[in-house]
């Protein structure tokens, strides 16, 4: 199992150095960031002065080099739009996001469950087709049209819920909806074909030969088996989770990493961009491992192999 | 027999919906059973055998499955008339199944125990400690070895015949009265089938069980049935008592069923002279290694599969290579067709080397030796017609044949193999197993080979069909010359057609002697064990016990 | 049950498939809906091109279902008076087409790659998986957006973002594949017969693989039009003056409060999209599982009682 975990890390290690690489040098392609940092009458000596106090004029490789080295210390470097150190603004933003994923995917994940396994235990009857009618629109939904429907709604029209920033517990409500609706749909697709597969198997049809009820042959023989698939899926909609989170942030401003990041871009705050982007990809591969893990946990036959 | 039959069934009638309208899977099909008897349905694939079972059990769904007619009564109650939880609790209680294939039957992600301890619980009869003791003598009952420790294992965890015994053990576990038997033996090797046959007739004589036992093997029903009854197409074409059906069969199907038998009889091979040619081929000291997948620090495992393997075939000779799964048989026509590599040793065809050949020499040399694979239904590519894969051969050895002449040559090739030349611009699908294997014979043929490998080429075929193509195979033999390897788990089946028949265990040659030898007087215990693991009739055993 | 679903019935025309969607009244409006997108998409500008940049200050903000205007103007204007409708139309195709064009790309590109991944044993197949791998460890969106800001925002630029966010998926897709039908009694027999890698690969394993790639790409038709809104939704999609459905949202979210059809209504047409597109998918799931096809046959006759066939 240790060792599993070694290999896995040393996989995702080269992953994110790769991601590095390629963040660090496509964000340099940007734009000299000395325009936006000082006055437009800034003098070209001013610029210089300014590019050169933050090494932005050195040959590409050696501000690579000193990047790693810094890496290595653990030195991020200072965000130049905060003037404070990047990885300190990042996670302060990152439980905020990570908060609204969790609540996200594990509400989702639920429901999911319980509607596609209902769904799945009786194919064709109208609980099965409403659940797939309306599991296909969450999938299909864009969110961000979505986040503004809702504001229309309930913020316009209604004026029961704040259209943005955090604090009540009111000011939940939508981006949760916004970000579950996705994920949710996606997954009771899933979870009802792996329940619907699963109900086929040759061994359901031993544990009715055995004479045991439809529930229990749902929830404890069919249920199990089909989870595994549906535990992969929700890992890759959990890391995906992320990309709704930055259009979630953007629409009800909320103050995550998404929202955070797409300021960092837009600023050419590359000490942000490369902090932001560390941050979402150690917390993914946490993710994955954490996932891969589960599935061991439900797959004996994974269990022992691995041993 | 009068009065109410323990089970009766009665003129039932299966549909299921299918692309395009529905299939009669049974047409009225009427059996019954009663205690300590043991009724085997006999048919071969499509037959509608399961069918009639699933139905008894209530394991028909419908739709897709329509039961338009019949009735299943049970000690004199019409199922049908019963509630559903009433029927629930008659499963596994009173009348019990086991499936072919008890690895996908079991579910992997929980342990055999938990499995097992269910039958009680949801029976209500015992739950706890209780079910778990009752699970333990259970499984020694049935023959598991250390039943306190393996009883929290995987499925995955155990043999081919250990999942079955536990299937059996799950079914007997409240002593039902009546056990249906899906093809129980059919993905075991021979030894192991006569074991957990073993197993039924223990269990049967000593709680009185009414059997009921499908199967498409003739001798595995002779071995067990009292009586039999013989479906072909959703329909009961002969019934009677076991012998009599046996030895007398009035149906023409039942007859075309036993003549099919290649064990039946113990007359002498028909003899043919031992082809005195120059070997083609000489295998010398082949040896194969796998390397098994393993952990990050562990050290790979190695699998000896194929242990200093030594023979030759002289052109136009037949050699049988028989083991079971496991012993490095197809390990061994995969190394010779240069398919995966050899660990050591050499194999000379016309004295070159075949480990070693290059480029140019192995083309050459796979004009000469073809092979014919297990699973007609896999061995060619589902997107080409039958003209496309016999010709193959052509497009990739350019000079055997030019393009004009294609059509002609696959349109003789057909014929020679029985099939009907103007079905070539058909795709795989639509033929039946024999049929496609006659088109991987075809295709096999089409360079004019020296030597063919046939790896369980028959296996995958229905008994009636397995002899047509061994005839097939014997009469291209005579006709064009051909040397072969046949290579089979089954060896009765190649007593009319080989020469010479190596028997292979755990990767080495146990024997290794002309057919007649084998047959006569076979010298290893294994050779004998194989011989005799092919199930005796039940009145002859018997009689013999008598 | 040992009827196997691999009769030779399985195989039916396309004329049956087309009988079949026809008695789903779910698949067939997504059938006719798409046909309608795609109908705009490429008939769109030349209909009703000329309208989409003509401001009409009669017409400003002008609430739908009124027909004042004309019957263009049924789902309302923009803040200029412009026709929503025919926005709507033309944008259709740039929609499409970038998605269109985006899944072409990741199909030919991914599958390619794949095939290699697959195939050979070497280090070019560990290269392009580890390659693979950075791709899919980080959320594609924002992958997107930090190459769109860098390489600048323009519809090819766009389209390739897209496309390299989504080769992962066709890669892993047909290096599985591959590694599957590789293991095949045919192409071993391929092999036994002499046949070299070229004719192995292409002859004997891509054909296999390409229906999958096909269906996979329909599928995720509706995945790639879904994140090119979101890019253009977030302005760093497409850029003024062409414009998408996404596009047109972002420009509709500033007016909420007074003109709420700006944003609603092309985001209406990207659900209806998708919706349609996943409708048909998973239609096609059911269809093309054996063990499922039945429910389909089913609904086509009344009562559901299938005509007997003998």
């Amino acid at each position: 199992m240790f060792a599993f975990i070694l290999r896995r890390a040393g996989q995702s290690v080269i992953a994110v150095i790769g991601l590095l690489v390629l963040v660090f040098f496509l964000s340099r392609l940007t734009g000299d960031p000395a325009y936006l940092y000082l006055p437009l009458d800034s003098s070209e000596a001013q610029r210089q002065a300014f590019s050169e106090a933050h090494g932005f004029n050195d040959p590409l490789v050696v501000q690579f080099g000193r990047y790693l080295v810094d890496l290595a210390r653990f030195d991020f470097g200072d965000a130049l739009s905060r003037n404070r150190p990047a990885m300190e603004v990042a996670l302060e933003a990152f439980p905020q996001t990570l908060k609204l994923a969790a609540i996200a995917i594990v509400l989702s994940l639920c429901l999911a469950v319980v509607v596609g396994s209902l769904a799945a235990a009786r194919p064709g009857s109208l609980f099965d087709k409403l659940a797939t009618t309306a599991s296909l629109a969450g999938a299909s939904a864009p969110d961000f049209w979505v986040a503004i429907v809702a504001i229309l709604v309930f913020s316009v029209g209604l004026g029961l819920l704040p259209t943005s920033g955090t604090g009540t517990a009111l000011h939940w409500i939508m981006p949760i909806f916004v970000l579950t609706l996705r994920p949710f749909g996606l997954l009771v697709q899933v979870v009802r074909g792996t329940m619907m597969s699963a109900l086929a198997s040759p061994y359901v049809k031993t544990a009715r030969a055995k004479g045991v009820n439809r529930s229990r042959i749902v929830f404890r023989h069919a249920l199990r088996n089909s989870l595994l698939p549906v535990i992969t899926v929700a890992g890759d909609l959990a890391a995906s989770l992320v990309n709704g989170a930055v259009v979630v942030e953007t629409i009800f401003g909320w103050p995550g990493i998404g929202k955070l990041m797409i300021d960092a871009i837009v600023r050419r705050d590359f000490a942000l961009i490369q902090a932001t982007v560390l941050v979402t990809a150690i917390a993914i591969f946490v993710l994955n491992i954490a996932i891969d893990l589960v599935y061991a946990r439900l797959d004996p036959r994974i269990r022992f192999e691995t041993r | 027999m009068t009065g109410t039959h323990l089970l009766e069934v009665k003129d039932l009638t299966v549909d299921f919906l299918s692309l395009g309208g529905s299939f009669r899977a049974t047409n009225g099909v009427s059996f019954h059973v009663d205690a300590g008897e043991t009724l085997v349905i006999l048919g071969e694939s499509g037959s509608g055998k399961s069918v009639s079972a699933s139905a008894i059990m209530g394991l028909i769904d419908t739709p897709p499955g329509d039961i338009c007619a019949g009735s299943v009564a049970y000690r004199g109650r019409d199922l049908s008339s019963l509630s559903e939880g009433e029927r629930r609790d008659l499963n596994g209680r009173k009348i019990a199944m086991i499936f072919q294939d008890p690895l996908s039957h079991l579910n992997p992600v929980y342990t055999i125990g938990w499995q097992m301890e269910e039958v009680f619980s949801v029976h209500g009869v015992a739950s706890g400690g209780v079910a778990r003791q009752r699970a333990i003598d259970i499984l020694r009952r049935v023959g598991i070895p250390e039943p306190e420790k393996r009883i929290d294992q995987y499925p995955h965890q155990f043999s081919g015949g250990q999942r079955q015994r536990i299937m059996i053990g799950m079914a007997i576990a409240l002593r039902p009265e009546i056990l249906i038997a899906d093809e129980p033996t059919t993905a075991l090797d021979v030894s192991v089938q006569a074991q957990i046959l073993e197993l039924l007739k223990k269990l049967q004589a000593e709680d009185g069980l009414a059997i009921i036992m499908i199967t498409h093997d003739l001798e595995v029903a002779a071995n067990m049935a009292d009586r039999v009854i013989v479906m072909k197409s959703g329909r009961i074409v002969e019934e009677g008592e076991a012998r009599a059906v046996f030895e007398n069969p009035a149906h023409t199907y039942t007859r075309t069923l036993i003549n099919a038998l290649p064990h039946g009889d113990h007359e002498a091979p028909p003899k043919r002279g031992r082809p005195a040619g120059k070997p083609i081929l000489e295998v010398r000291n082949i040896d194969k290694f796998y390397t098994l997948s393993s952990g990050f620090f562990a050290k790979p495992a190695r699998l000896h599969a194929v242990k200093k393997l030594s023979f030759d075939v002289a052109a136009g000779e037949t050699i049988g290579i028989v083991g079971e799964s496991g012993s490095g048989k197809s390990t061994v026509a995969r190394v010779l067709l240069g398919l995966n590599e050899a660990s050591g040793g050499e194999a000379l065809f016309h004295g070159r080397d075949i480990l070693k050949m290059d480029r140019k020499e192995l083309l050459a040399f796979r004009r000469k030796v073809q092979m014919v694979f297990q699973d007609p239904y896999s061995s060619m590519n589902p997107r080409m017609t039958v003209l496309d894969i016999v010709s193959e051969p052509w497009r990739i050895h350019k000079d055997i044949l030019e393009k004009p002449r294609w059509r002609d040559r696959v349109t003789e090739l057909l014929g020679l193999v029985g099939l009907n030349p103007e079905h070539a611009a058909r795709y795989p699908h639509q033929f039946s197993g024999g049929q496609r294997q006659r088109i991987a014979i075809a295709r096999a043929l089409a360079c004019d080979p020296e030597l063919v490998v046939c790896d369980e080429a028959v296996s995958a075929l229905d008994v009636s069909v397995q002899v047509q193509v061994i005839g097939l195979l014997a009469e291209l033999r005579d006709r064009l010359g051909l040397a072969y390897i046949f290579i089979t788990h089954d060896l009765p089946i190649v007593r009319h057609f080989a020469d010479r028949i190596i028997v292979m265990k755990s990767g080495e040659i146990v024997e290794h002697a002309t057919t007649e030898e084998i047959f006569r007087s076979p010298q290893h215990a294994y050779t004998r064990q194989l011989i005799n693991a092919t199930p005796k009739p039940k009145w002859q055993t018997a009689a013999d016990a008598a | 049950m040992t009827t196997s679903a691999d009769t030779p019935e399985t195989k039916v025309s396309r004329f049956q498939v087309l009988r079949l969607i026809s008695r789903d009244w779910l698949a067939l409006a997504a059938v006719i809906f798409l046909l309608i997108v795609v109908g705009c998409a490429v008939f769109g500008p030349w209909l009703v091109g000329d309208l989409i940049d003509k401001p009409n200050f009669r017409a400003r903000n002008m609430a739908p279902f009124d027909l004042s205007q004309g019957w263009t103007y049924v789902l309302g204007a923009d803040t200029l008076g412009r026709s929503l409708l025919a926005r709507l139309v033309v944008g259709a195709q740039n929609t499409i087409g970038i998605a269109f064009c985006a899944v072409l790309f990741s199909v030919v590109i991914g599958g390619m790659l794949g095939l290699i991944a697959g195939y050979s044993r070497g280090a070019a197949g560990t290269m392009i998986m580890r390659g693979a791998d950075i791709v899919m460890s980080f959320p594609s969106l924002l992958l997107a957006l930090i190459v769109l800001f860098s390489l600048g925002p323009s519809v090819t630029n766009l389209v390739l973002v897209l496309a390299i966010t989504r080769v992962p998926i066709y890669l892993r897709t047909t290096r599985a594949e591959v590694l599957e039908v590789r293991e095949r009694m045919f192409v071993s027999a391929a092999v036994a017969l002499g046949a070299n890698h070229r004719r192995i690969l292409f002859r004997h394993i891509a054909p296999m693989v390409l229906p999958t790639l096909v269906t996979i790409g329909a599928i995720d038709f509706a995945t790639v039009v879904l994140a090119e809104s979101s890019l253009s939704f977030l302005g760093l999609g497409i850029q003024a003056p062409e414009f998408t459905w996404g596009a047109m949202v972002a420009t509709g979210r500033g007016y909420l409060s007074t003109a709420w059809w700006i944003a609603f209504w092309p985001g209406l047409a990207i659900l209806l999209t998708t919706l349609s597109l996943n409708i048909l998918s998973s239609w096609w799931r059911t269809y093309a599982d054996p063990q499922q096809r039945w429910r389909i046959e089913l609904a086509r006759s009344k009562k559901g009682i299938p005509e007997k066939r003998k």
